[in-house]
């Protein structure tokens, strides 16, 4: 597919699952989308290969965006894109927004055909820098 | 520091960490998600289980491959973070390291984990209890006079008020605790001085 692929990254495995629900229910499958939560050992956290597997999975050469909830989510997903390494890292963009209004607004304007420029663009608008 | 025991350094650090994880547990449970005890014994009991195929490598590979199990076993927000620690160390350090390699290559690494973890010295983090190893090791100090500047590091991140990590939501409660983070550096610091200590 041609349209930015979206993850989403949560330390739980519910709110990961409900905020795909909703980037779904706005833009069908329109858009690659994968997520993750948890530790991989049953607990609350965020595991380094689930988020790995999750880019894998909504990869699209437009792109991934990732949202993220609290702070080990997104250390663990910088890491998990410098772990896929280049070239692809460089088209890989861990998003400071909040992690429902973020992936839903992304993959609204990623749905559209928009570059993963915009479409990051479009979910830091919603962070007050 | 010529050739020494890889594998006796590893049962040293995953051993005390193992022998503290519920101190660092109740450290992390005071002001951030509880986790950190267990986590680390889970990440470096994975190391252990490989130990001797670490040690048959050579040692800027072992420190990568322990980074990479690190990060892949360690989670939460202490997995990138220690697992950079050793990547950074095993991308710097030399086969043979002399002193002055390895207190290169320790600097890189820390300057590594800042940038991961978006931090500096000063705010509550494993950095606080870093940066002053670091200096020791520049400084030419023994293991145990390093050890002991560990030890002060950490209990001196207990007046400090946090600014990252989860423990930075607690603003001003943040005060009064010991960092976890810094807390497993130096119980790592101390291990791996000691076992160092009776090795050629």
């Amino acid at each position: 597919m041609s349209n930015v692929g979206i993850v989403i990254v949560s330390h739980s495995p519910l709110v990961a699952e409900g905020t795909a629900d909703m980037v779904r229910q706005m833009v069908g499958d329109e858009v690659p989308l994968a997520w993750c939560g948890g530790n991989g050992h049953g607990g609350l956290g965020t595991s380094v290969e689930a988020i790995m597997g999750a880019i894998e999975k909504a990869w699209s050469e437009a792109g991934v965006a990732i949202l993220v909830d609290l702070g080990g989510a997104e250390t663990n997903s910088e890491m998990a894109v410098e772990m896929i390494g280049e070239p692809r890292a460089q088209k890989i963009v861990v998003c400071n927004a909040p992690i429902v209004e973020g992936a839903v607004m992304a993959a609204t304007e990623a749905s559209g055909g928009a570059s993963l420029k915009e479409v990051v663009a479009t979910a830091h608008e919603l962070s007050p820098s | 520091m010529a050739v020494f025991d890889l594998a006796s350094l590893i049962t040293a650090a995953a051993d005390t960490i193992a022998a503290h994880a519920e101190e660092l547990t109740a450290l992390d449970q005071a002001i951030g998600d509880g986790d950190h005890g267990l986590n680390m014994k889970r990440g470096f009991e994975a190391v252990r289980a490989e130990a001797e195929a670490f040690s048959a490598k050579p040692l800027p590979e072992a420190l990568k491959g322990i980074g990479t199990k690190l990060v892949m076993t360690v989670g939460g927000a202490s997995g990138p973070l220690f697992g950079t620690l050793f990547l950074t160390l095993g991308k710097e350090i030399s086969a043979e390291p002399d002193r002055a390699n390895l207190t290169a290559a320790f600097g890189k690494a820390i300057e590594a984990v800042a940038a991961r973890g978006k931090s500096q010295v000063g705010q509550k983090t494993m950095l606080d209890v870093l940066q002053p190893v670091h200096d020791a090791l520049a400084g030419g100090k023994t293991a145990a006079e390093i050890a002991d500047i560990a030890d002060r590091a950490a209990d001196a991140t207990i007046p400090m008020k946090a600014l990252r990590g989860r423990a930075s939501f607690l603003g001003d409660r943040s005060i009064g605790h010991m960092d976890a983070g810094g807390r497993s550096v130096a119980l790592l610091v101390r291990a791996i001085g000691e076992a160092l200590e009776g090795q050629p």
